[in-house]
């Protein structure tokens, strides 16, 4: 069975041939008839154990364009709230006729468990803060299509690389693809295994500003404990967010991306965060041609081979 | 395993030698297939403008630039040609083994136009079938026609081609295999495999 997990394994001709296949789906979105019929038939569920707008209806855009059906699922409206057990939810749903499953669950890990219970594909939507692989295909996309390539690109990631999939996911991804990625933090926000990494890390951002071709903002993650370490957001800001001030400093032609929701003020200056070299809508549309991508390899054609 | 393209002709996937192998039409014959279709194409077509050839992945689009070439040379005016790849509108998709998503590039609007679908094997009509909406999807042509090297029979479906450059009757457990100088290796041509277990 073959399932869309991590990042950290994928080759770099997988990766590779993950993109190229999502080009072709960035064309199919442009057509008067952004849809093809590959997925007729198929059911994919979005299980979103943990909120969230944009990647759930990233998803469910992909399969509809690819002409799956949806079903969803959301934590608050179900019997989990009733005491059902994970295991029961997602066999139920798999007993509704789901094909494929899209998971994001706080706890690290979980949709391995699920991918061990159930016989059907399962996609990583972001478990914990550990991984978020579409979201790696996305940013990588749209790097790509600016750049042309990821060799030699350097990118810094800046912010809360601790509490973030996003870094998880996209340091390996961009540097599977030959970018040279820094992690932009204070010690106490970068966990102890990122020296295992295949990143450099700096704790000082007006050292490596100049340097860098692509500015990645990591968003300030509250509700995981992110803003703890910081007697203030204004200290954040003051040392890590792009601010007017530094974005002039940047190389002329250097882009920003932000996986969103973005805290205009505090990671992102409001100027930064509209200027047309904030890649933020690219990254949006971008999703969805990256999850067509994954859900026809996972479900169009023969699923063995 | 080389790909498909890769193998030397007569040579299954499996790697073993069938028991019969025979040459249909060498480079010669294919290009004066060519030039009596593209001669045909004009004639039929005759006073209309909005002409635009669609070769469909992998052999179309290589028989299509051809089909240009001498509609060109016939006519003295530029064809617009295009590709379509099938992959996502095929009704098999769950038994085929998965291949690489194509380009699709239409040359220019597709509503009003005369569109020739160009293929170079016509079979049981699928791949036509799935062109035909892949084309819906891209726009409303006037009227779509169908041209191909081979048309080998065993229809599935009510399809028949417009232009045909050779009919060659085969029974349903013989390979056809083209080859293109554009899009494969060695010696240019059009063989029939017959026997073995295929």
């Amino acid at each position: 069975m073959n399932h869309f997990l991590t990042t950290e394994d994928l080759p770099r001709d997988d990766l590779e041939s993950f993109l190229d296949e999502a080009d072709e789906f960035v064309d199919v979105l442009s057509r008067p008839i952004p849809k093809v019929p590959a997925l007729r038939g198929k059911t994919v569920a979005t299980m979103f154990f943990e909120p969230s707008t944009r990647t759930k209806l990233s998803f469910e855009k992909a399969a509809k364009a690819l002409s799956a059906d949806t079903m969803s699922f959301s934590p608050s409206t179900s019997s989990l709230s009733k005491g059902e057990s994970l295991k029961d939810t997602v066999l139920t749903i798999r007993a509704m006729g789901a094909d494929l499953m899209v998971v994001r669950h706080k706890a690290t890990g979980a949709p391995w468990r699920i991918a061990e219970w159930l016989d059907i594909p399962i996609v990583n939507g972001g478990d914990g803060a550990h991984q978020h692989p579409t979201q790696a295909l996305l940013d990588s996309l749209t790097l790509r299509q600016h750049f042309g390539s990821l060799d030699g690109v350097r990118i810094g990631l800046v912010g809360d690389i601790r509490h973030s999939r996003v870094a998880r996911s996209d340091i390996f991804a961009f540097a599977t693809l030959g970018a040279e990625v820094t992690m932009v933090a204070p010690r106490t926000l970068l966990p102890v295994e990122s020296t295992d990494w295949p990143a450099a890390a700096s704790e000082d951002f007006d050292d490596v500003l100049q340097e860098l071709d692509a500015v990645y903002l990591l968003r300030v993650q509250a509700e995981r404990g992110g803003a703890s370490v910081f007697p203030s957001l204004q200290e954040y800001v003051n040392r890590y967010g792009l601010t007017r001030e530094r974005f002039r400093r940047l190389k002329p032609d250097a882009v920003v991306l932000h996986p969103g929701p973005m805290n205009r003020g505090v990671e992102i200056a409001d100027e930064v965060a509209d200027s047309d070299r904030a890649l933020v809508l690219n990254q949006v549309s971008n999703g969805v041609a990256v999850r067509m991508a994954v859900l026809f390899r996972l479900l169009g054609g023969d699923r063995d081979a | 395993m080389p790909p498909p393209g890769m193998r030397p002709p007569g040579m299954r996937r499996d790697g073993m030698r069938p028991v019969l192998i025979q040459r249909i039409l060498d480079e010669g014959d294919i290009g004066r297939a060519t030039t009596r279709i593209a001669h045909e194409i004009v004639e039929r077509n005759r006073g209309s403008t909005d002409l635009i050839l669609l070769g469909i992945h992998t052999r179309g689009v290589p028989f299509a630039d051809r089909l240009a070439v001498e509609i060109e040379t016939i006519g003295g005016k530029g064809i617009p040609t295009g590709r379509i790849d099938i992959g996502l509108y095929r009704d098999d998709l769950d038994t085929r083994p998965k291949t690489r998503i194509g380009k699709t590039e239409v040359p220019e609007e597709l509503d009003g136009a005369t569109v020739v679908l160009v293929d170079d094997v016509l079979f049981t009509g699928r791949t036509i079938r799935a062109a035909l909406d892949a084309i819906a999807d891209l726009g409303r042509p006037s009227r779509v026609q169908l041209a191909v090297l081979v048309d080998r029979g065993h229809r599935e479906l009510p399809i028949r081609p417009d232009y045909v450059g050779k009919n060659l009757p085969t029974s349903l457990d013989e390979r056809v295999t083209v080859r293109f100088d554009e899009t494969d290796e060695g010696e240019e041509g059009v063989w029939i495999e017959r026997g073995g277990d295929a």
